[in-house]
């Protein structure tokens, strides 16, 4: 009594929550009380009740209070009280995890578990599942059989989810369950159905066949629960999937039938699973569709919010399926559950016409405030796409964007506007102004340093090349008065980009920078000075070298890796404006630094920085699940991998840098006997091939395995370094090293390939080999080495900066007819594969309708000269007529190029 | 997202909770490691409740998750999914959550009844759920499973009024019978 009323105390201090304040130490205190005979159930309860309170609000409690507490409960089991026998049940469960030899209690759980009482044999089960290892399992095996086919239900459901809890442990035990598994599904409570499916599939689902018969048996036996129908129907889904059958399959047609089942929720479950199939034609979503479309007007706000999202779904894939809906559609627009109202307008978006999109938008804006990020996420990527479809509608898009970038936002929602409109940008150049002057003014008050030299990097680049590339100046000025050194240095490097192209804005540019000079940080400080002193020599070829399409990104790279260099006393560094990478910089630095030589250090040995892959173009669906995948980024590209593998065979050394490594080729089809695949390894004066082997019988091992390689023309086989030894299924690596021709103008040749070993047959079981074996070839398929083998991709921002810069010293021009291309995409296509350069300026990409077109190309050849390559492309009945303009430092580099596409 | 063919599993809930009015939390079960320390999953209950105490939309998606929620004077009662999870399922759930804690509560679904009912709320919430698998959907049995001693319930402001409607109505019957009598 006592207790109750300081209870009562604290509960008018505590704002009417007793279990307010509540003091771990206190509440391990007082569970002593269970030591004490007889013992008062309702106090003992209300103690337990207390200690499971200050458990769930996660107090952290260590192993020896636990402990304690926990052998004090075990003295309750002597009580029978039902509540009080239950919360200790909790208890044992809650503690199961921190306490030590909680096994203690498995007798007495045991005894509970096989009692009269059904009251208590269920959550007995739970508990004692709870505290049993694999060891133990054994023991209870016989009980748990029992309890699974038990006729009460709750005792059955508590043994069949107790035994896949198991099953994440002691596979192989609830493995032999599977009989009473069986028996369990045909019980007449639903849940207990449900419990005995899910169990069955666990037990079976590697096994394909016998879930192809679980489903098609009680696909026709009609189930009750329908939780169970949902598994059912998710089960063959992943079947349907996994054969990759289509709407032909039996499970299909079970799929189907779900959608007139009477339970709203199989009928969504099943209207969802024939959504998300891969291999759906409009017909056979149209069922799914008109159910999902009855769903939209319930009075139920889930029901409709799953309709809707749903809905959502099938307009990415099939939009004209659900234009049906639309009228549906139209009237969630304006519902309560924003998050309802949101997926309906993005749904409109995708489905509707050129015309309702202004309406849209307007609709839209009145609630974007209330709902979340994540939606408001989903609204941008609905909008992006929409500039895509309807690239005269940007002007509303982008204003739209515009003042959703005013509003309260967090980084990601942030991120998203500003693809959006860069993207929009980059592909709409009558957005282009109106877009630039939203970046603008959104920097001028932007938190994030990302994003603002994100921008600034971009106005560099695009500004520029505006009618009037003077009104940004003052903008990014601003950024060097207002921000902090990130962006500073960002605005300097856009600013002296101003002043490389536009010869009017020079002297202004100069007098900006000449201020930075005085900053306080030394990397503003520093690229204000270089920049400065490079514009003031006014000469083109050096703005262009330098700033314009110059070494952006790894500037500090390289400052620092020359640094050390001079250190160690050597003067003469020469660098080209390569743009390099710095992991390959500095591991030719390093090598220089080692072997001290009168020779300069010369740039060209650097490797190439890597152009990253092809910017991803497959977005992510709309955020509606949170796992957006983030693109990861690894330090070292591939290439770099590549150079350290070549590093370590020490028969490689002399070769030089690496220049470029080929994707992997495949040379052997993927199901024979010995699978091969070549990657072409770039070096100034040699090639190495390196080919990967793998041998895919199990009662072979192959020794000293070499690629024979027939030289074409000029070409000469120096070395082979074999692989020693190569057993079943492990990958290895042989070498063949090619001199290049002397004539540089003969790059290109096809080698017949032959692989060679000694077989030694094998045990399949232990893989001991025989002692002696006898030598074998495989045919493979011939190597070729292309120009686009010599050639690097290397992207120029500004292509036209880097013509002039190298001059027509060395041009070359011809005129081709490309009969065999019957559009410009094509021929473009087939162009950048020929000469492997990197296309510039957005130029691979040819706007509708138009009949001619240029392709800018840049590069770095092997060796380290530039490349670059103008093809005006002019479409016309006969096919694609092509003049193409080479430059280049060197002129069989132009040659090569030049002849490369004949 | 697009791709999420679910694997059939039996378990499907994330989480089960009941915050009070200032998103404090009352009772929270996790069942995957979503949120593996106290101090993730009290932030993502803080912020749930941001993001629903004020409208009563019934379900959000929220961090990735589906969460479906229903309130009832200063209690907030969630239910959260896998963002691919049937969000009629969680909402069988969350109704059968509700309900029986509401029977268990005799329909006086407040803050104060709930603490002092704790240990039933407690049972309860273990007879729905087991380690994520719905263990049972119907409110009626839940309550049945957790039995609670009805005789034992301190008399509260529901169960006074109870008394005295049972009270009348025995004085009715009564009042009845003379009548009967007396015409008799």
């Amino acid at each position: 009594m006592m207790m109750l009323k300081r209870d009562k105390k604290e509960e008018e201090e505590g704002g009417g929550n007793p279990f307010n304040n509540l003091e771990k130490s206190t509440v391990l205190q007082e569970t002593r009380t269970f030591n004490e005979t007889p013992i008062n159930p309702r106090k003992c309860g209300h103690i337990l009740t207390k200690l499971l309170y200050v458990i769930n609000q996660g107090e952290n409690i260590g192993a020896n209070e636990a402990t304690e507490a926990f052998f004090a409960m075990t003295k309750l089991f002597q009580s029978k009280d039902p509540i009080l026998r239950r919360l200790m049940y909790m208890g044992i469960k809650d503690m199961s995890k921190i306490a030590n030899d909680v096994i203690i209690v498995t007798s007495s759980l045991m005894k509970d578990m096989t009692g009269k009482e059904d009251q208590f044999r269920g959550p007995a089960i739970r508990a004692l599942c709870s505290i049993t290892d694999t060891s133990m399992l054994q023991s209870i095996e016989r009980y748990m059989k029992q309890a699974i086919v038990d006729k009460v239900p709750g005792v059955s459901s508590a043994a069949l989810t107790s035994s896949l809890h198991l099953s994440k442990t002691s596979q192989d035990v609830t493995k032999r369950w599977v009989n009473e598994a069986q028996e369990a599904v045909n019980s007449d409570n639903i849940m207990v159905q449900y419990h005995a499916l899910g169990l069955l599939y666990h037990i079976r689902r590697n096994d394909k066949l016998a879930v192809t018969k679980l489903v098609s048996k009680f696909s026709k036996h009609t189930l009750k629960s329908p939780y169970a129908y949902c598994l059912l129907i998710r089960i063959a889904t992943k079947l349907i999937e996994e054969e990759d059958a289509g709407s032909g399959s039996p499970m299909f047609d079970f799929i189907e039938s779900c959608l007139r089942h009477k339970s709203e929720m199989v009928i969504y479950e099943a209207a969802q699973a024939i959504v998300q199939l891969k291999n759906t034609t409009a017909k056979d979503l149209a069922p799914a569709v008109s159910v999902l479309q009855l769903f939209c007007s319930s009075p139920k706000p889930t029901l409709r919010f799953a309709a809707v999202r749903t809905l959502n779904k099938v307009a990415m894939k099939h939009p004209a399926a659900v234009t049906a809906c639309n009228l549906d559609l139209e009237n969630l627009i304006t519902d309560v559950n924003r998050s309802i109202a949101t997926l309906a307008i993005t749904t409109l978006l995708k489905t509707g016409s050129e015309t309702s999109v202004d309406r849209l938008m307007k609709q839209i804006s009145t609630f974007m405030s209330e709902i979340s990020d994540e939606f408001k996420i989903v609204v941008v990527q609905a909008i992006r796409s929409l500039c895509a479809k309807f690239p005269r509608k940007h002007s509303v898009l982008m204003n739209f964007l515009a003042s959703m970038l005013r509003d309260e936002g967090g980084f990601d929602y942030k991120k998203e506007i500003v693809d959006c409109i860069i993207a929009t940008i980059e592909e709409n150049p009558e957005a282009k102004e109106a877009g630039l002057a939203h970046l603008c003014e959104f920097i001028e008050d932007c938190e994030h340093t990302v994003l603002a030299t994100k921008i600034l990097h971009l106005l560099g680049r695009e500004g520029p090349r505006t009618p009037t590339p003077s009104k940004y100046i003052r903008f990014i000025y601003n950024r060097v008065i207002l921000e902090n050194a990130a962006v500073r240095a960002a605005a300097v490097s856009a600013i002296a980009k101003f002043g490389g192209h536009c010869e009017e804005l020079l002297q202004s540019c100069v007098v900006l920078l000449e201020r930075c000079e005085m900053d306080t940080d030394d990397e503003v400080r520093d690229r204000a000075t270089f920049y400065v002193n490079v514009l003031k020599q006014q000469q083109r070829n050096l703005s262009s070298a330098y700033i314009l399409n110059g070494l952006t990104v790894s500037v500090v790279g390289l400052e620092r890796a020359l640094y050390s260099v001079l250190e160690h006393g050597l003067k003469h560094v020469c660098c080209t404006g390569l743009t390099v990478s710095v992991v390959g910089l500095e591991r030719a630095l390093h090598q220089y630094t080692l072997e001290p030589s009168e020779s300069p250090f010369d740039m060209k040995t650097v490797p190439l920085a890597t152009q990253p892959l092809a910017d991803q173009k497959v977005r992510e669906t709309p955020g509606l699940a949170g796992d957006v995948g983030k693109p990861e980024k690894s330090a070292a590209t591939r290439q770099d991998l590549y150079a350290e593998q070549l590093a370590a065979v020490p028969e490689l050394a002399n070769v030089g840098a690496l220049f470029k490594s080929s994707q992997p080729l495949e040379i052997t089809e993927s199901e024979t006997e010995y699978y091969v695949q070549c990657i072409k390894h770039t070096f100034s004066n040699y090639m190495v091939f390196q080919f990967d082997c793998t041998n895919t019988l199990n009662d072979q091992v192959l020794d000293r395995v070499t690629v024979d390689m027939e030289a074409a023309d000029g070409f000469e086989v120096v070395k082979q370094i074999p692989c020693p030894s190569l057993p079943y299924n492990k990958p290895g690596s042989t070498y063949t090293l090619v001199h290049l021709p002397e004539d540089p103008t003969s790059v290109t040749g096809t080698f017949p390939c032959t692989l060679k070993f000694v077989v030694r047959d094998c045990d399949p079981n232990t893989g001991e080999p025989d002692d002696d074996g006898y030598e074998d070839e495989y045919v493979l398929e011939d190597v070729e080495v292309t120009v686009a083998d010599h050639v690097q991709k290397v992207m120029k921002p500004n292509f036209a900066a880097s013509w002039e810069e190298v001059g027509p010293e060395n041009e070359l021009e011809d005129t081709y007819a490309l009969s065999s291309m019957s559009t410009l995409e094509e021929a473009i296509k087939n162009i950048i594969q020929y000469l492997g350069l990197q296309p510039c300026e957005r130029s691979d990409k040819v706007p509708e309708g138009k009949s001619s077109h240029t392709l800018y190309l840049a590069g770095i050849y092997r060796g380290g000269h530039d490349a670059l390559v103008r093809a005006k492309l002019a479409l016309d009945t006969s096919g694609v007529t092509m003049q193409l303009t080479v430059r280049s430092t060197d002129p069989s580099v132009s040659e090569v190029l030049a002849t490369a596409i004949a | 997202m697009d791709g999420g063919i679910l694997e059939p599993s039996l378990y499907s809930l994330k989480a089960l909770a009941i915050l009070d009015n200032d998103g404090n939390r009352l009772l929270a079960k996790y069942y995957d490691d979503t949120f593996p320390t106290a101090k993730e999953q009290k932030a993502f209950e803080k912020n749930l409740f941001n993001k629903t105490h004020r409208a009563n939309a019934e379900i959000i998606m929220f961090e990735g998750m589906t969460c479906v929620y229903k309130s009832n004077v200063d209690l907030f009662f969630y239910v959260v999914g896998s963002s691919n999870e049937n969000e009629l399922i969680l909402a069988s759930v969350l109704n059968c959550f509700y309900d029986s804690i509401s029977q268990i509560l005799r329909k006086n679904v407040e803050k104060r009844a709930l603490l002092d009912n704790m240990d039933a709320v407690f049972l309860a919430t273990d007879e729905i759920c087991d380690g994520g698998i719905i263990l049972e959907a119907d409110p009626n049995a839940v309550v049945q499973k957790v039995a609670v001693r009805n005789d034992d319930i301190p008399l509260g402001e529901q169960t006074v009024a109870q008394q005295l409607t049972k009270k009348l109505e025995v004085l009715q019957s009564a009042k009845e019978q003379i009548k009967w009598s007396l015409l008799k």
